[in-house]
């Protein structure tokens, strides 16, 4: 049996409120005590944490495997390397593959590969529709015994606002949370870039930001007549970020979060056509990225997610508009994270929490904490080592990101999941 | 990421021409004037001159045109360049070689220039940041971005017939949103010391924030037009009726083509400018087209002049 004592560590565990000098014990995937040693406990393994910060390993909202179906974008086991290379432990992948995750036997393959791996816990997000289409409704329950957590649709809210009732309807019937990225298709049109000035000087079709906010009144007026768990995935601007704090002052039971892209980065970083930061939702101005950090502080966003979307190099050496869409990013969800973190002066512990316990309690899943008992998925990581963002220092497939060439910092000591050393940064 | 101006190469002289905006007065004006001493060489018998000799440009055009293709060939031969003519229909591109592995084979046939066109904003300076550092890239249309040879043969014809830039009033009207042309005329304008620029059109057809741009937003053409002595006229592409821009070109031309009569509001000297090809009937009357106060012939016999000069100042440009 496995025992590993990580000793020296400044432990930050946002959930218990913890952040001190305490050392870890692990046993059989669990975590048997934290600061005191049970009685006779022998460690195999020794981790010394001097200097480091130990806390959760990292739930991470929506990342991309690209499987089944997109593997020349990246693989299975290379995005798993990466998440832990990331300290991820937990993850939500979204049902956008090909073909979209509507099947059990789909969801069951999927978990049953990754389970394989020994690495990351993957917690499939299940298609909301059949297809993703926006016609007919998935068999979720039979989804969920498959492994599915919640259920979404990835790419914009349903054209079809009767069948978007009735999947909320139907969802709600077994308790099931709704993920909903707020995008009105009919507004977004071909836009690649938020509707302001930059869109306008480089000539690049425009996304206003009603193609937000006509979806997410959409979203909140149908949330609250059917009352379904929603989760609003990835808001981009003031006006919707108003909004949902809006809606939770009514008390609906709305939850949302930000891309750590959306906190670093406004249309302003386009530059002259960087198709790394050719994003969707569309990177927005200045002025609605401060909104976001306000929305994180205050609450109104509580979750911060990395949006991995590895893409192939060809598919971005394209003009913007053709380039394809997303950013890699689950190894940089820590680093950009910490970086917000020190830009605005906030305590460690309240930092942590928006991709840790935060992450895990919109889930669902028990994760995202260091409590006696709990599965011991815990990340080490040097707060004060700086490192460079190179194609070369990224495991994921993807190396495709605005932040190529910047020095971050947060290194990744070591990733634990369920008692395991699943990376460890000095093999 | 791309940070720096990628116009401009090290010693800040001209590597590539991708749009007007970022460039520098004296740039704008070294065109302009280098482009006066080509249209003596365009009204001779012979007329050519030796300066691209052995020089290999390749116009690469992904986009349909007749007109922009012919003047930059003109302009190449008349420098005695090689010219090669390449139209890559957009659908064929698609099915098979990337915009990258096209410019990367004709680069390995020693391009020394490409003029590019294409249907997407920011394809010139996608390639532009790809090619090797000792060939130079001219943008004839990307998307709605830039066009700047168009601009600057405009700044030209507004130089020739105006003289000076700072005591001016400049109407641009018509379909800015999708327009090319009207970004690259505004930054060039502006950069030359104009110092009101005004954009007329219905609110559908304008971008977002068009006057940090630097121009007076106008949506009724006789406030617009008054007073102006350089009017630019856009093309309306028929396709914006389809797309719930406008309901009609009738109604278009009633509100926004310019009459005999919304000219007369204009200073009674004021010259009509269109890029051509023209909608008679839609954004400009034949009667004005053809008119007096018209420059639109001599804007296109400029425009062989304007890009001489520039493949000429690019050519002897080096790193």
């Amino acid at each position: 049996m496995m025992k590993i004592h990580i000793k020296n560590g400044r432990l930050v565990d946002p959930k218990n409120g913890i952040d001190a000098e305490q050392d870890v014990y692990i046993a059989a995937g669990k975590i048997v005590a934290i600061d005191v040693a049970p009685d006779g406990f022998q460690a195999n393994q020794v981790i010394d944490a001097t200097s480091f910060v130990v806390c959760p390993g990292l739930v991470d909202l929506s990342v991309r495997l690209r499987e089944p179906g997109l593997e020349y974008k990246a693989t299975l086991e290379s995005e798993m390397n990466a998440a832990v290379a990331g300290g991820v432990t937990s993850f939500a992948c979204p049902p956008d593959t090909d073909p979209p995750l509507d099947e059990p036997g789909l969801v069951e393959m999927l978990k049953h590969r990754a389970r394989n791996l020994h690495q990351a816990h993957v917690y499939p997000v299940g298609a909301l529709t059949q297809g993703l289409q926006g016609k007919r409704l998935t068999e979720m329950a039979e989804l969920k015994d498959a492994g599915c957590v919640v259920f979404g649709q990835p790419d914009g809210t349903l054209s079809d606002l009767r069948v978007l009732m009735q999947a909320m309807r139907y969802a709600s019937t077994f308790d099931f949370a709704v993920w909903l990225r707020p995008q009105e298709n009919s507004l977004t049109n071909n836009g690649v870039a938020h509707d302001g000035e930059v869109a306008t000087r480089l000539g690049l079709p425009p996304i206003p930001v009603c193609a937000e906010t006509v979806a997410l009144s959409n979203i909140i007026l149908l949330a609250k007549e059917t009352g379904v768990k929603v989760h609003v995935c990835r808001v981009s601007s003031a006006e919707g970020i108003m909004m949902i704090r809006a809606a939770k002052q009514q008390g609906l039971p709305i939850t949302c979060d930000v891309t750590i892209n959306h906190i670093h980065l406004s249309d302003m970083d386009i530059g002259f056509f960087d198709s790394n930061c050719h994003m969707m939702p569309p990177l927005r101005s200045s002025k609605d990225r401060e909104a976001l950090r306000g929305g994180v502080l205050d609450g109104t966003i509580d979750a911060i997610c990395s949006d991995h979307a590895p893409v192939d190099e060809d598919a971005k050496l394209l003009p913007f508009e053709q380039a394809e869409i997303g950013a890699t990013g689950v190894e940089l969800l820590l680093p950009l994270t910490l970086k917000w973190g020190v830009e605005i002066n906030a305590p460690l512990i309240k930092t942590l929490s928006k991709i840790t316990d935060a992450s895990a309690k919109i889930l669902g899943v028990d994760a995202g904490h260091l409590s006696v008992g709990a599965a011991a998925d815990i990340c080490i990581f040097d707060p004060d080592q700086y490192w460079q963002v190179l194609s070369t220092a990224l495991l994921s497939q993807g190396k495709n990101t605005p932040f190529l060439g910047m020095e971050l910092p947060g290194e990744i000591k070591y990733t634990i999941v369920n008692g395991q050393v699943v990376y460890d940064q000095c093999e | 990421m791309i940070n720096r101006n990628p116009q401009l190469n090290k010693n800040r002289v001209l590597q590539h021409l991708l749009t007007t905006e970022g460039l520098p007065a004296a740039i704008l004006l070294k065109i302009l004037d280098t482009a006066e001493s080509f249209v003596g060489v365009t009204e001779r018998d012979v007329k050519k001159v030796p300066l691209l000799r052995g020089k290999s440009i390749v116009n690469l055009f992904f986009e349909p045109s007749t007109r922009t293709r012919t003047t930059f060939e003109i302009a190449a031969k008349r420098l005695s360049a090689d010219v090669i003519n390449l139209n890559i229909a957009v659908s064929a591109q698609t099915k098979g070689e990337t915009l990258l592995d096209t410019v990367d084979n004709l680069s390995a046939m020693n391009a020394d220039m490409f003029v590019v066109r294409h249907a997407q904003s920011g394809a010139a300076h996608l390639i532009a940041n790809h090619v090797q550092s000792d060939i130079h890239v001219i943008n004839a249309g990307d998307g709605r971005h830039a066009h700047p040879t168009q601009a600057l043969l405009d700044m030209f014809t507004i130089r020739r017939y105006k003289r000076e830039f700072h005591n001016l009033r400049v109407a641009i009207v018509g379909d800015i949103l999708h327009s090319r042309v009207a970004r690259s005329q505004i930054h060039a304008l502006t950069t030359l010391g104009v110092p009101e620029v005004r954009v007329i059109a219905p609110k559908t057809l304008l971008p977002s924030m068009v006057e940090r741009l630097g121009v007076h937003v106008y949506h009724d053409m006789s406030a617009g037009l008054k007073d102006v002595d350089v009017l630019m006229m856009l093309r309306l592409q028929n396709e914006r009726m389809q797309t719930a821009s406008l309901p009609s070109s009738e109604e278009y031309f009633k509100y926004y083509g310019l009459t005999p009569d919304k000219l007369s509001l204009a200073r009674p000297d004021a010259i009509v400018m269109h890029p051509g090809p023209m909608n008679r009937g839609v954004e400009i009357d034949s009667v004005v087209a053809d008119g007096k106060q018209s420059v639109i012939l001599p804007q296109v016999t400029f425009g062989i002049a304007v890009r001489m000069a520039v493949m000429s100042i690019l050519a002897g440009n080096q790193v």
